[in-house]
């Protein structure tokens, strides 16, 4: 059985800890909020402006001008702070936030991440992406293994580039691969979901990596 | 007194041209300057760059001066919330800047300081750093992005003073404060207005010397554009 949503979610979630700034996009890596682990202290950080981002508020308490970076309307906590933008880009391109969690449209086996624009199509535009990819510490990537049947994890990214070489892992919804972002190109599988095989996994993936499974 | 208008258009006057760039606060639909928005609306001036961080969305926002075609280009991070946007934008009409949220940011903080040019990680290899400056510092490379200046800035606050200072609230801060210092003119729009040492000077987000006119806009409409909430779980003590 591969992996849901929730499972990529929380096998995420184990990337953090005590004491990390961490920044969650938008999709499966809001749902890591829910598996903070108890007594760990984790702020998230909103790059609209926020950091000690709250859960949502009960219905009838919501405040315009309280949302988070997809413009969901959301809650304070004791930790909270408000900054404008240019301090909470400073946050993240100053190298500050620990850990970034987001989606992707395809990685490539040396770290290359794009996840902004399908040429040819309407494109919305890049947001925060490329700042989050290029200054926090470490890049999470979780995402689907494959779209509509074709393979996201690829020896090179045919889509327009959000970062060169700024993924760190790769949870997908069959295993977790962990990514060198120096030196020579490797790919590493280290976990699998139960149930799938390694030859699933490479069938649907259209990149070469080593096999390290603990 | 001199910086307090008493009519949002009376605010505006005299500073509205064909052609010319305006910053606008706001992230999102959160903590846009939506009176100021509607004035220049009403003004009819038109081919104006925009320099914002989205693009409204239809019917609220800068989309009223995307519907009235005032806009001739846009500078943003993200514009996804807007099918009148796409329309303009895939049959021309609209030109489109991507920035990286990040590079917009300090491209506005940089130009409200005096500094023309900056280097960043953010964009190198990718076609945001296309036709750039690209160097290495200290072994790693970096894109140069300029500073941006507007001919305008029109700001949203929650408190400001008579002169100028302005306080924000919450998240309704984001773009306004680094916007209040980047251009020519900045006109602020105020929830509350107060007489000059209401505020506590140590709380005063943007010093008055950024803001040139101020105007009153009371109890405002805010808008939510993803209303959120989650369920009451009543405590076992709450149920006898």
């Amino acid at each position: 059985m591969a992996w849901t949503r929730d499972q990529m979610a929380e096998r995420a979630a184990q990337e953090l800890q005590d004491g990390f700034y961490v920044n969650l996009g938008i999709g499966i890596p809001t749902l890591v909020a829910n598996y903070i682990p108890t007594g760990m202290s984790v702020q998230l950080q909103s790059e609209n402006g926020m950091l000690g981002m709250g859960p949502f508020p009960y219905e009838g308490e919501e405040d315009a001008d309280l949302i988070n970076a997809g413009k969901q309307t959301i809650t304070e906590l004791p930790t909270t702070s408000y900054f404008s933008g240019a301090d909470s880009f400073g946050m993240i391109r100053g190298g500050h936030i620990d850990l970034s969690i987001l989606g992707a449209m395809q990685v490539a086996r040396n770290g290359d991440l794009a996840n902004w624009m399908v040429p040819g199509k309407m494109v919305k535009g890049m947001g925060g992406a490329m700042d989050l990819v290029a200054g926090v510490k470490k890049v999470v990537v979780v995402m689907e293994h494959e779209a509509k049947g074709e393979a996201k994890l690829l020896e090179q990214c045919t889509l327009p580039l959000t970062g060169q070489r700024v993924t760190d892992l790769v949870i997908t919804d069959l295993g977790v691969f962990a990514i060198e972002r120096r030196g020579d190109p490797k790919m590493t599988l280290i976990e699998i979901a139960p149930g799938v095989t390694v030859d699933e996994i490479k069938a649907k993936t259209l990149a070469a990596f080593d096999i390290a499974v603990q | 007194m001199r910086k307090v208008h008493s009519k949002v258009s009376a605010a505006l006057d005299g500073l509205l041209f064909d052609g010319m760039t305006i910053m606008a606060g706001g992230f999102g639909l959160c903590g846009i300057p939506e009176a100021l928005i509607y004035a220049i609306r009403d003004s009819g001036v038109k081919d104006l760059t925009v320099i914002s961080n989205n693009a409204g969305v239809d019917g609220i926002g800068l989309g009223v001066l995307l519907e009235t075609r005032q806009i001739r280009k846009m500078v943003s991070s993200y514009v996804g919330e807007n099918k009148l946007f796409a329309q303009q934008y895939l049959s021309g009409e609209l030109e489109l800047e991507f920035n990286p949220q990040g590079t917009l940011a300090e491209r506005i903080r940089a130009g409200g300081a005096g500094v023309p040019a900056f280097y960043t990680k953010t964009g190198v290899g990718t076609i945001i750093a296309d036709g750039k400056d690209v160097r290495e510092f200290d072994g790693e490379s970096y894109v140069m992005e300029r500073g941006l200046f507007a001919d305008l800035s029109i700001v949203h606050a929650f408190k400001g003073d008579t002169e100028g200072n302005l306080v924000y609230r919450k998240t309704a801060r984001n773009f306004n404060p680094i916007m209040a210092t980047a251009a020519r003119i900045t006109v602020a729009e105020v929830e509350h207005l107060v007489d000059a040492g209401n505020i506590d000077p140590d709380q005063v987000h943007t010093p008055g010397i950024f803001v040139k006119r101020i105007v009153h806009v009371p109890n405002p409409t805010k808008h939510i554009e993803q209303r959120t909430t989650r369920p009451r779980i009543i405590a076992a003590s709450e149920v006898n």
